[in-house]
């Protein structure tokens, strides 16, 4: 065993993966599903996925597991190669809308993964039960699977992916199918493996959970990696601008050729300007009497990040307009959480 | 073999008994009663033949049925449905899988097998009111029967490795009829001359020999079986099985689930 299997210094590095598919009757049309990816996520973290549909995140993480095997390239988790049983005691996954031997019971499907995660016989028990308690499928423990809803699937999924204690979890987009009260569980959920040290990386479409959860996010589109971002910075990143809200719906000419970018919402107007005209604006608030509501520095919110990361063009240059917002509108994306 | 072999082949026992696989018992059961009820009114001294060729030959093609039904699916509803993706991401690697399912599924024939032969029996016992010696042929044609359906999984596992169910299950289903006949197709082969004799001694030899491991008519009769074929037909079924199996790991280990 050498020393980097013993104290790792990456939960995952990613060196160059890429997916090529054979599509059609004769298998002879290519579908690039991944492009090469170089990707490193460090102990603790948790690691948000982005991408629209088809960007290839559920391939990139079927190939972490070993469920379909690179074109090129290799991976390595906790220092391990991606076929090594070690390792693989070691993780926890959860697939995409998951599905399970559905003539098994929530408890009989966790103390059968438990046996293949290798848990102890002794411990099973209790380790299945507390599990089943912390995903909230406690009174659905004895009912065999066919009969689940979806949001119950996905918790069994949940609860699966954390049974045997793993040091990293994948999910596949864990929120999806759950109701609000579920989703928020999840949250919850993510941020005690966290707290517990654990590294998450979890793929998901909803915008506000990865701005709310994750340490550094990964952008993905159409098979090619757009951007990496540390959450932190990105929204901590004032971009020289203020948000000035007012009420009425009167929009004084001078502000619009201060270079203010205005807009009329209901019985308010918002005017994103220049620092440096703030003041500005604000004197001709005054004189026109009408009523300030509130100056907001403008900060950068995942959805901007993401929406600019996808609107780079092929060249690997980002584009030079500015966002619009709203253009883009993923499920559940919300720029002020 | 490690203990992961064993909890997948549990489970897939387990899955067999709750799709009420061994409910065919029940037909098994009627049948010998009926065969046995109407064979002892007849009663001219052919009852042993009668029961041991009908019980034996129903043990063989119930099992049959269910070795290929339920073995092509073993791995391709599995990887259909995505319930390999919570297993294969765990330490378990894919001839583990493989070997588990065998298993199961054979550790399924054998009970049902066992039901089976306790009915045939229990008939026997009915119609003639003793057990002869010439019944141990019996109990070693229902040995060879078990020794089939092993290699019958083994194939059925290897055809659902690389193809559709229903592809797999004639490719099973014509190797069994095929394979029924092996010694008459050596037979033919050798009368062959030049390259189609080559190839039909080679297709000859491919085929799983069940002719040789049906003594059905033996003990029908009451015939003794030699112990050089016993020991012959378990080589041979060992042998065939584990390089079907070894066939179907070598394909499943490069398969790209869906
Ligand atoms: N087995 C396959 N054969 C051919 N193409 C595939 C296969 N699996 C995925 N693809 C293609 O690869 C691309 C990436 O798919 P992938 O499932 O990784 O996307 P995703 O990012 O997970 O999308 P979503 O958000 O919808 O789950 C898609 O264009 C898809 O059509
Ligand atoms: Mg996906």
């Amino acid at each position: 065993m050498t020393l980097d299997i013993i104290f790792p210094m990456h939960a995952i590095e990613i060196l160059g993966l890429e997916k090529t598919y054979q599509v059609g009757f004769w298998r002879k049309r290519r579908k690039q599903a991944l492009r090469p990816l170089h990707l490193t996520v460090e102990l603790g973290q948790i690691f948000g996925f982005l991408g629209p549909n088809g960007a290839g995140k559920t391939t990139t993480l079927k190939m972490l597991m070993g469920l379909v095997y690179p074109t090129s390239g290799s991976a390595r988790i906790l220092g391990m190669a991606l076929d090594d049983t070690r390792m693989k005691a070691q993780i926890g996954f959860l697939p995409e809308q998951p599905y399970f031997y559905d003539y098994l019971t929530a408890r009989e499907l966790l103390r059968y993964y438990g046996q293949l995660s290798g848990i102890a016989a002794k411990q099973l028990n209790s380790r299945v039960e507390m599990i089943l308690e912390q995903v909230g499928l406690r009174d659905a423990a004895t009912v065999q699977l066919r009969k689940f809803s979806k949001g119950m699937l996905q918790r069994v999924g949940i609860a699966q992916a954390i049974l045997h204690d793993p040091k990293v979890v994948f999910l596949d987009e864990p929120m999806s199918g759950l109701d609000p009260m579920g989703r928020f569980e999840v949250r919850r959920l993510i941020e005690d493996l966290k707290s517990q040290g654990k590294t998450v990386f979890f793929s998901t479409h909803i915008l506000s959970d990865a701005e709310a959860l994750c340490d550094g996010v990964a952008v993905l589109h159409l098979g090619e990696l757009r951007g990496v971002a540390v959450i932190s910075e990105l929204t901590e990143n004032v971009q020289g601008k203020v948000e000035i809200v007012w009420q009425g719906s009167s929009i004084p000419e001078a502000i619009p050729a201060l270079g203010g970018d205005c807009r009329c919402v209901g019985q308010t107007v918002r005017a994103v300007v220049r620092e440096e005209k703030q003041d500005q604006v604000l004197d001709i608030l005054r004189r026109d009497h009408l009523r300030l509501v509130s100056v907001v520095p403008v900060r950068m919110s995942l959805e901007d990040y993401f929406v600019a990361r996808l609107g780079k063009n092929d060249l690997g240059e980002p584009s030079k307009a500015p966002p619009k917002l709203n253009s883009f509108s993923m499920a559940g994306g919300n720029r002020n959480s | 073999m490690t203990s992961r072999v064993l909890y997948i082949a549990a489970n897939t026992f387990r899955e067999a008994v709750r799709d009420r696989v061994l409910y065919n018992l029940i037909a098994f059961a009627l049948l010998m009663s009926a065969a046995a009820v109407l064979v002892g009114t007849i009663s001219i001294n052919i009852e042993r033949l009668v029961v041991i060729n009908l019980g034996l030959t129903t043990v063989s093609l119930f099992g049959m049925v269910i070795a290929i039904l339920i073995g092509i699916g073993l791995v391709s509803k599995e990887i259909e449905k995505r319930t390999l993706y919570t297993v294969l991401s765990r330490p378990v690697r894919r001839w583990e899988f493989i070997a588990g399912k065998f298993f199961g599924l054979s550790g399924t024939l054998v009970v049902n097998t066992f039901c089976m032969a306790v009915g045939v029996f229990l008939s026997l016992l009915y119609v003639s009111h003793r057990f002869e010696s010439g019944d141990r042929t019996v109990l070693i044609a229902l040995y060879f029967i078990v020794l089939q359906l092993f290699i019958i999984t083994a194939l059925a596992l290897l055809f659902s490795s690389f193809s559709s169910p229903l592809l797999s299950a004639l490719f099973a289903f014509s190797l069994f009829v095929i394979g029924s006949f092996a010694e008459d197709l050596r037979g033919f082969a050798k009368m062959a001359h030049g390259i189609a004799g080559w190839l039909a001694s080679a297709a000859a030899y491919l085929v799983p020999n069940f002719s040789a491991l049906n003594v059905i008519n033996q003990a029908a009769h009451g015939q003794h079986v030699v112990f050089r074929l016993i020991a012959y037909n378990t080589a041979y079924a060992l042998v065939y099985s584990v390089a079907a199996l070894s066939g179907a790991v070598l394909i499943f280990e490069r398969r790209n689930l869906k």
